[in-house]
């Protein structure tokens, strides 16, 4: 029999929403000062990395803009945020072969503001990078956007006065936290199921399906692109901000195309164009990496010392995305979302199918 | 600058763009007849350059057997992969074609890292290509003639294939239509195969040209010399075999001048190529010698 479809009313939907996520954020603040430092650290990684996964997802699945650009979008939102939260004894102490510039050398602002300032600035190069960029297709965007992060890659590294150059940061202040990285996470899902609710949304989905198409509709190519572009760039950058403040050094080196192939195998994983999918993917993947991190380091078993395999990790990941491509190409979830009421029709289409059986 | 410095670098930058050539050719003909950017061909480039040192170092064959091997062998994997990895997406969409790519591409480095190791390993290099000749002035290794002389040699080798012989023809007609090639009793795939097995033969000759000038290789030298050359090759206008040689003759001769000249760009080195790449884009999308852009519907 089929259950009659209840109508709950919106303010109650709005509190339990409300309810949901109060009580997540307590656990997380409990969790931060009870849980073991190295669950923390994965669980803040899983945050950050849904954030610019789905980021990189509504530009490379959402609107069918095939970008390899976003660690350089991660480079700068990292090297921004972590200028601005460094203090400035700090800063005289890292940057001994060229003092850093004026403005930069004395102000500390607080994690919040420097975040800001991270999305601002990202999504600034973002528009530099996509509004050129963006006119290409397919492959061609692939290369142009992977030559501008390494351009930006290559540029961290001989500005000493700002970047420190190839020695990196130190000293980051470790300001992220659960609630900063999964606060990122849900503001990122957030931002993505409105957008997508929203003529904007339909727009970019529009462009994937059929870009000739969707201009001869009235959608805005140049616009619509530079928006997902900026966007997805924001995400990255904010999310690079969060991962230079967890781990407290960088270094240009750490934002070369293996990071976007990372970040890449998450959102293909999970199927590009779906929210949910990305979000258990990219959490899936990271504690995967992290699990897997035990084959590439020597260890003893049963008195076998037994060598460590780097790149080892790599080597099965790539096989996993390989695996998917060509077997099922579309991800683990395509461009389909997981939600309650999906479970609901499920439930209930088997139940009828219980009852017609029994009847 | 002396005039021998400048001399020591123009022979630098013939030696480096004949290197760029050879692996831009490669580039160049699989876009042309699939569409796609085969990111896998720097670690064919790669592992090229470790058959040919496995050869020598662990079976203790002569170098001219070991070289040779490494070719046919380089020729070899580059079939079976797109056998593997691109054959079973043709038809599916390009995107998926190019993260297969990009997947084979960081499969393979991966496991170069675990099958040989990640310190670099030291390239035989037979002491006839060391030999001192001495030129205007100038002293250089017989190696920097070895290099272009070999590349021209290919290239004229490859234009009869291409343009004279029936696989060649079926080669260039499936670079046109492949359903039209077809009914014309063109074995498409066969084609296909042909062309990854000489892109990717010239690709172990550049390799083992790399290993022999530069001594040193390591599983990680395949993705950005690969990417420089896919850059080469469009600069050259992709899909044209000459473009290609062109673009990658001029892209390694800017590189080594760009240092020469600017010595304070120096650091900058590795973003010249993408410069170009954005830049002739922006300018002219066909690159020098394409022609007009065919959109396969």
């Amino acid at each position: 029999m089929m259950a009659q479809k209840k109508v709950v009313h919106p303010a109650l939907k709005i509190a339990a929403v409300c309810g949901a996520l109060v009580l997540f954020f307590l656990i997380l603040s409990w969790g931060q000062e009870h849980w073991d430092a190295y669950t923390v650290r994965i669980l803040n990684l899983c945050g950050i990395y849904i954030g610019i996964t789905l980021g990189l997802n509504l530009c490379n699945g959402f609107t069918g803009q095939f970008s390899l650009g976003i660690a350089g979008f991660m480079a700068v939102g990292a090297y921004t945020a972590a200028l601005l939260t460094m203090s400035p004894a700090i800063k005289q102490a890292v940057f001994f072969i060229q003092p850093l510039i004026y403005p930069l050398n004395s102000i500390q602002w607080s994690f919040l503001p420097a975040l800001l300032m991270a999305a601002v600035v990202s999504g600034i190069v973002g528009f530099l990078v996509g509004a050129p960029a963006i006119r290409f297709r397919g492959d061609y965007l692939a290369i142009t956007t992977l030559g501008f992060a390494e351009i930006i890659r290559v540029v961290f590294t001989n500005i000493v006065p700002i970047t420190n150059g190839a020695l990196g940061l130190k000293g980051i202040p470790p300001h992220t936290n659960l609630m900063w990285s999964w606060g990122f996470a849900l503001t990122c899902i957030a931002v993505m199921v409105r957008l997508m609710r929203t003529t904007y949304g339909r727009a970019l989905k529009a462009i994937r399906e059929d870009e000739v198409a969707a201009e001869a509709m009235g959608v805005n190519l140049f616009f619509h692109k530079n928006l997902a572009f900026v966007i997805s760039a924001m995400m990255a950058g904010v999310g690079g901000g969060l991962l230079g403040n967890l781990i407290t050094t960088i270094d240009p080196n750490m934002f070369r195309f293996p990071l976007t192939f990372t970040v890449l195998m998450m959102a293909v994983l999970g199927g590009l164009g779906s929210i949910t999918g990305t979000v258990i993917s990219a959490a899936a993947v990271t504690v995967a990496l992290e699990a897997f991190r035990a084959i590439e380091e020597p260890r003893v078993i049963l008195g076998l010392s037994i060598p460590g395999v780097p790149g080892m990790r790599m080597v099965l990941f790539s096989v996993a995305l390989m695996m998917v491509i060509l077997f099922y190409p579309k991800g683990f979830m395509g461009d389909r979302e997981f939600s309650l009421d999906r479970i609901k029709r499920f439930a209930a289409r088997l139940s009828r199918a219980n009852t017609s059986k029994q009847g | 600058m002396t005039v021998e410095i400048f001399l020591q670098n123009v022979a630098n930058g013939i030696t480096l763009g004949s290197l760029y050539a050879l692996l831009a050719i490669g580039y160049t003909m699989v876009y042309g007849i699939l569409r796609l950017i085969n990111f896998a061909h720097g670690e064919i480039f790669m592992i090229s350059t470790y058959f040919a040192f496995y050869g020598t170092a662990i079976f203790a064959l002569p170098w001219q057997v070991s070289f040779a091997l490494a070719i046919v062998l380089t020729a070899l994997l580059g079939v079976v992969i797109e056998r593997a990895a691109y054959r079973p997406l043709r038809d599916a969409p390009r995107i998926s074609a190019l993260i297969s790519a990009i997947g084979v591409s960081f499969l393979m480095a991966n496991l170069g890292l675990v099958i040989f190791g990640g310190r670099p390993k030291t390239f035989y290099r037979p002491p006839i290509f060391q030999t001192p000749i001495e030129l205007g002035g100038v002293r250089v290794v017989a190696l920097f003639f070895v290099i272009p002389l070999l590349t021209a040699i290919l290239l004229i080798a490859l234009n009869y294939i291409v343009y004279k012989t029936k696989t060649g023809l079926a080669m260039r007609a499936a670079q046109w239509d492949f359903d039209t090639a077809r009914l014309m009793g063109v074995d498409v795939d066969r084609a296909i195969s042909i062309t990854f097995a000489i892109g990717s033969a010239l690709a172990a000759v550049g390799g083992i040209m790399w290993g022999l000038r530069f001594a040193e290789i390591n599983p990680n030298m395949g993705l950005f010399p690969g990417l420089k050359c896919f850059i080469a090759a469009v600069f050259g206008g992709i899909g044209n075999i000459s473009g290609a040689v062109l673009g990658g003759f001029i892209l390694g001769f800017g590189e080594i001048m760009l240092v020469a000249f600017l010595p304070g760009l120096a650091g900058y080195r590795d973003a010249f190529a993408f410069v170009v790449l954005i830049l002739i884009l922006l300018v002219r999308p066909t690159g020098l010698l394409g022609d007009k852009q065919r959109v396969k519907v």
